[in-house]
C-alpha cells in the first residue's frame, strides 16, 4: 500500500515537473507546479511528516501559486516561441540529463543500500506538537530572523513593485 | 517491494534536475522562477526524509525554513518582474539585456 502510494504519487510528481518545463504557456506550467506541490504533500505524509504536509499545501499551493497566477495575469504573457537552441537541448541534452539522473540514483541507492522501508504512521515526530516545540525552544533565533527576513521581503516586494509617483 | 529513504533521495533528484534544466533553457523569467520552486521542494524532501530516517525532527524544522525563504524569495522576484515588464515590456530572459554590450 506504501509503495503504491509512494510510486503513484512520484510518478504524479515527475510527469507535473516535466509538463512545467515543456510547456509553452505560463498558466500551464503553474497548474503543473500546482500538481507537483500536492504530491509532494502526500509524500511528506508518507514520510511523517504531518505539519510540512498541511504547510506545502497551504503556503506553496495556496499562496505562492496564487501569486505567480496573479503576475501572469498581470504580465499578459503568452505561449514562448522556440529558438534553434531548443531543438538542440532537446536531442543532445535531455540523453545526458536522463543518464545523469541514472548515475546519481545508482550512486545513492549504494550508499543506503539496508534502509528499512519507511511505512506510514511509523515515524510520529512531524506533529504540530513537537515541531512547534523545537521551533520555539532550541530554533528561536532561527525563527525570529525568519520574521525579518519576511518583513524586509514584503517591504522589498512592495519598493520594486509600485509605481514611481511624480 | 520495499520503499526506502534512497528512492525518496532519487524523486528528489529528479526533479532538481528538471528544475535545473527549467532555469537554464526556458526563457520566460515566470516560468524559471517557478523552476526554482521545483529545486527548492526538491530540497525539502531531502530533509524529510533524512528527518524521518533518523528518527529526528530537525530536518522538518529546517524544512519550514525553506518554505519561508522561498515564498519570501517569490515575491521579491515577481515584484522584480513587475518592474522590469513596467520598465522593458517583456518578459523574456533573453530580450533583458540591459547590462550587455
Amino acid at each position: 500500500m506504501d509503495a503504491i502510494l509512494f510510486l503513484l504519487f512520484a510518478a504524479i510528481a515527475v510527469v507535473c515537473g516535466i509538463n512545467l518545463v515543456v510547456q509553452t504557456h505560463p498558466i500551464s506550467s503553474a497548474l503543473s507546479l500546482i500538481g507537483v506541490m500536492g504530491s509532494l504533500a502526500v509524500l511528506y505524509l508518507l514520510l511523517g511528516g504531518e505539519f510540512i504536509a498541511a504547510a506545502q499545501l497551504i503556503v506553496y499551493a495556496g499562496a505562492i501559486m496564487v501569486l505567480f497566477v496573479f503576475t501572469i495575469m498581470l504580465l499578459n504573457s503568452g505561449a514562448e516561441k522556440k529558438t534553434l537552441k531548443t531543438t538542440k537541448a532537446r536531442w543532445f541534452g535531455l540523453p545526458l540529463l536522463a543518464g545523469f539522473l541514472g548515475v546519481i540514483a545508482f550512486i545513492i541507492q549504494g550508499a543506503l543500500p539496508k534502509a528499512e522501508g519507511v511505512k506510514f504512521g511509523a515515524f510520529t515526530g512531524g506533529t504540530a506538537q513537537q515541531i512547534g516545540w523545537k521551533v520555539f525552544t532550541q530554533y528561536l533565533l532561527p525563527f525570529e530572523i525568519t520574521s525579518v527576513l519576511i518583513l524586509i521581503a514584503i517591504l522589498g516586494a512592495i519598493v520594486l513593485a509600485r509605481k514611481e509617483i511624480d | 517491494m520495499t520503499i526506502g529513504t534512497g528512492h525518496y533521495l532519487v524523486i528528489s533528484t529528479a526533479l532538481l534536475l528538471i528544475g535545473t534544466l527549467g532555469v537554464l533553457a526556458r526563457r520566460n523569467v515566470v516560468i524559471i522562477l517557478m523552476s526554482i520552486e521545483l529545486i527548492l521542494n526538491a530540497v525539502n524532501i531531502n530533509l524529510i526524509a533524512f528527518s524521518r530516517h533518523y528518527g529526528h525532527v530537525t530536518g522538518q524544522i529546517f524544512a519550514i525554513f525553506v518554505i519561508t525563504v522561498a515564498v519570501a524569495e517569490a515575491a521579491v522576484g515577481l515584484g522584480i518582474l513587475i518592474a522590469l515588464f513596467r520598465n522593458k515590456g517583456t518578459v523574456l530572459a533573453d530580450e533583458i539585456d540591459l547590462l550587455k554590450w
